[in-house]
């Protein structure tokens, strides 16, 4: 029997009983991060990193039942040792390790090899078993650096600002938004959020995360006070009426699916910034390489080629297919396909 | 290189024509002369012979990165465009050098080095994408693949420079439209203010007509208008200078050469002349099918046969120059009645006098209409006898007034992904009709759904794919469309016997089922009536 099981519940350690990132309601739930793929409602019992915490008591309900511990902090459930290390995705979000009798599997959540100075920066665990993720795991993606993306984001705010310009950003609320909150604040201090952005902000502040003040978006302010400001706001509010208050604007949307010139035009946005939450090309082949893993399980992304490429270069590897992989941030709803999808993967052992 | 990158990037990325307009005009204003006259030449169609194939760039690029060429095509195919694809693959530069390329510097040692071996192609290629940014590579490959598309209008170009240099609009499109090399034109022999240059052989920029929507009465009084009918052949002008014929087709391409039927014409038509009409197969003033046209301008050399079966006329609608002299600003009658006079007089086969429609009232008007196809027309010109000849597709003066295409209801059967901005979604259709208890393709068809519908389309392909072959799915034949399309022609090459010109779909039939579609029998039907 594997260490970790994929089951129709998610990833299960059943020498532990308790699941990790699972998309049914289950007894023990131990999650990567707060994003809705990874942390959905109705389990009994959560264990998640302290940062992670308050989001998701925002978003599955203020009274479920979270138990928090630091980064490599061990915990022990019938013998197995339960460990979280700083994945570098978002704030909190955390690769969970998992040790039985001398065997280790890690399981890599979502993460990026960059440190973008909020999330904690991405250590490589050594492990014979990983499980990672593949949202952008061809070799078109590989990423700028992260000041440089940044300061095209200055340069076009400026720019913005010169023609009398309100400059829209769009980022998911958790993640991407406070990671662009860094680089507005040092432009301006007059930055507005969209409601949902603001709930987060709002959480992770309360739990004593340093975050750069911002102001939410409400009726009662005069449109007048938008004018040459920032507004950071989700995805999924680009095209509505809620726009109309900022007029007139530019939208900047900051996704890595930006690094293709034909999601930008599809999208029909301003400005397209690469800047991704997820580990490009290099960045997954580095961290596999660097877990010393002799066998990956590839989830959601191009599991099918990731694991092929693997493969091909001695890694022994097999696609895996899970829920995961539906935040709005990196996905273009109504025209990405999930990649690979009828290629059919291997079987899972 | 980097401005012509950066032009290129935010132009291909700017939804707002304003915007685009002023990101030209500060390009012409800015950069150096030489680059400028190959932006002209390229976003006029005129772009360098392609030296290397894509599967020789793609070999390359493979061996650059080490990757396999499975991965390389599903990478290609995720993004949809083989000069990008290659851009976002490649390692970063090992020295980026931007300033030692300039667009023109980068042009002619394309043009040097087209005839050397494949040796040397390759290192000139694999060293500079090694010294070039990710957008300065994209570039390139663009101009390697022959290819450039980036959504500007002739017209934008030409209000673009009429905001740096001293002339006028129709002086400029006059200008850098014909036969002119840019890599032996220089920007001031192009666009000075004296003279220009000495080719006799330009054509004038088109005046183009918008569809009519409007019910035609709208058009005001019937006495101010002219009405002819509407030919469905490849636009052209006729020129006759300096003792020498040149035939312009609207997409600005010299085709004097495929119509030794006009070449008669230096003997008859006087010098100085420039003619607007239609290139069109025709028998004893008869209109041909456009299916035949097209055999003739696909052939390298044409028979005798060819000759006899599809000879090619020249119905002539306007004269734009005379005796050397421009006179489109003339309103239209007067340069109608000229030119009546000089087609008249000399009476010569090829050239044809395109009728003037009598008509009483616009309610007469209507009913000729309905006789469109029976003439060989698609419907009916009706330009306001005032009108001077303009430039480009304004609105006012000039009005189409086409006939309702013919319909067909099918299902479709294939799906293919489409290009570029479509590249992830299925939006390129095989459409059948049924023989019996057959389904027979007859028509493709990319266009004509909006972008909510081409997504619902795109959810069933991915969810009713009963096979795949290469980037074709078969889908199950479920989804009925009405297919518009403009002509139907016989044709041997097609599995239905039939060809059809400009196929689109008009509508998404969700209101029918498979059984109710039309038959191939319908087809022939149509083939019957419209097709002669
Ligand atoms: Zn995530
Ligand atoms: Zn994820």
């Amino acid at each position: 029997m594997p260490l970790i099981e994929f089951t129709n519940k998610g990833l299960y350690c059943r020498a532990g009983e308790f699941y990790i990132d699972p998309w049914q309601p289950v007894n023990k739930a131990v999650i990567t991060h707060a994003h809705s793929d990874h942390a959905r409602p109705g389990s009994l019992h959560y264990l998640c990193h302290h940062q992670t915490a308050p989001v998701l008591k925002l978003r599955l309900g203020a009274d479920i039942s979270v138990a928090c511990v630091e980064w490599n902090e061990v915990v022990t459930h019938n013998g197995v040792k339960i460990s979280l290390h700083p994945a570098g995705h978002i704030i909190g979000s955390s690769q969970i390790r998992v040790e039985y009798k001398g065997e280790i599997w890690v399981v890599s959540g979502d993460y990026k090899t960059e440190d973008d100075g909020i999330s904690g920066a991405f250590v490589p665990i050594s492990c014979h078993t990983f499980i990672t993720e593949s949202t952008f795991g061809l070799p078109i993606y590989n990423w700028k650096k992260q000041d440089i993306i940044f300061n095209d984001i200055k340069n076009w705010v400026s720019g913005n600002q010169a023609n009398g310009k309100t400059s829209v950003i769009t980022a998911y609320s958790l993640g991407k938004a406070q990671r662009v909150l860094q680089a507005v604040a040092e432009l301006t201090e007059t930055i507005y959020v969209h409601g949902a952005v603001w709930n987060t902000h709002n959480a992770l502040r309360e739990a004593g995360i340093n975050l750069p003040g911002v102001k939410k978006v409400t009726p009662n302010i005069p449109k007048q006070a938008y004018k040459n400001a920032v507004i950071i706001a989700p995805p999924s509010s680009d095209g509505t009426p809620w726009m109309k208050r900022f007029l007139p604007y530019s939208v900047g949307v900051c996704s890595g699916w930006m690094q293709v010139r034909g999601n930008l035009r599809r999208r029909n946005a301003d400005a397209g910034f690469p800047l991704s939450d997820h580990a490009d090309w290099n960045g997954l082949l580095q961290a596999v390489k660097a877990t010393g893993a002799q066998k990956v399980f590839v989830t959601h992304g191009f599991q099918s080629a990731f694991s092929r490429y693997l493969t091909e270069n001695g890694i022994e590897a097999a696609e895996v297919k899970t829920e995961y992989g539906k935040e709005d941030d990196e996905k273009i709803p109504d025209t990405e396909e999930p990649p690979a999808k009828d290629t059919g993967g291997r079987a899972i052992p | 290189m980097k401005a012509f990158a950066q032009l290129i990037t935010t132009l291909g990325t700017s939804t707002k024509t304003n915007e685009k307009l002023e990101l030209l005009a500060h390009y012409f204003a800015t950069e150096n002369d030489a680059d400028k006259v190959w932006v002209i030449a390229l976003f006029s169609g005129r772009r360098p012979r392609r030296i290397v194939s894509s599967s020789l760039l793609k070999l390359w690029c493979q061996e650059l990165t080490g990757l396999p060429e499975w991965l390389f095509e599903e990478s290609y195919h995720t993004v949809g465009d083989l000069a990008e694809s290659i851009a976002l693959m490649l390692p970063p530069a090992s020295e980026e050098n931007s300033h030692r390329f300039s667009l023109a510097g980068i042009i002619s040692h394309l043009l040097q080095i087209e005839k050397k071996d494949e040796e040397e192609k390759k290192q000139f290629v694999t060293r500079s994408w090694m010294q070039m940014s990710k957008d300065e590579r994209f570039v390139f490959n663009k101009l390697l693949t022959g290819n450039f598309r980036i959504g500007v209008s002739q017209k934008m170009i030409v209000n673009a420079l009429a905001k740096t240099v001293q002339l006028e609009a129709n002086v400029i499109a006059h200008r850098i439209s014909g036969n002119w090399d840019p890599a032996s034109t220089s920007f001031a022999a192009l666009l000075s203010n004296e003279g220009g240059s000495a080719d006799h052989s330009k054509p004038y920029p088109f005046y183009l007509a918008y569809g009519l929507d409007g019910p035609v009465s709208e058009l005001g009084k019937e006495t101010e208008w002219q009405a002819e009918w509407k030919w469905d052949g490849i636009r052209g002008q006729l020129i006759k200078r300096n003792n020498e014929i040149f035939v312009w087709s609207r997409g600005e391409e010299l085709m004097t050469d495929k119509f030794p039927e006009y070449h008669s014409l230096v003997n008859v038509l006087p010098d100085g002349i420039v003619l607007d009409g239609e290139i069109i197969p025709s028998i004893d003033g008869k209109p041909l099918p456009f299916a035949l046209l097209q055999t003739r301008i696909g052939r390298k050399n044409i028979s005798r046969k060819n000759l006899q079966e599809v000879p090619i006329c020249f119905f002539v609608y306007d004269i734009l120059e005379y005796e050397g002299r421009d006179i489109r600003e003339l309103p239209l009658t007067e340069r109608r009645k000229l030119l009546e006079e000089i087609i008249n007089r000399n009476n010569h086969p090829p050239v044809v006098l395109s009728p003037v429609i009598d008509f009483a009232s616009w309610g007469d008007l209507a009913d000729l209409r309905m006789q469109s196809r029976e003439n060989g027309a698609e419907g009916m010109m009706l330009k306001r006898k005032s009108s001077a000849y303009q430039v480009g597709r304004k609105i006012g003066d000039w009005w189409k007034w086409k006939i309702d295409p013919l319909v067909i209801d099918a299902v479709m059967i294939y799906a293919q992904k489409g290009h570029g901005r479509r590249s992830n979604l299925y939006t390129d259709y095989t459409f059948a009709v049924k023989d019996g208890d057959k389904l027979v393709s007859f028509a493709k068809a990319y266009s004509g759904l909006t972008d909510k519908e081409f997504a619902r389309v795109d959810h069933f392909v991915k969810n009713n794919s009963l096979e795949k072959f290469g980037p074709v799915r078969t889908v199950k034949p479920e989804l009925v469309f009405e297919i518009a399309f403009e002509g139907i022609a016989a044709s041997n090459r097609h599995k239905s016997g039939v060809a059809l010109r400009f196929p689109r779909i008009s509508r998404w039939r969700e209101d029918k089922t498979v059984d109710e579609i039309n038959t191939l029998d319908d087809l022939k039907k149509m083939l019957e009536i419209f097709g002669k």
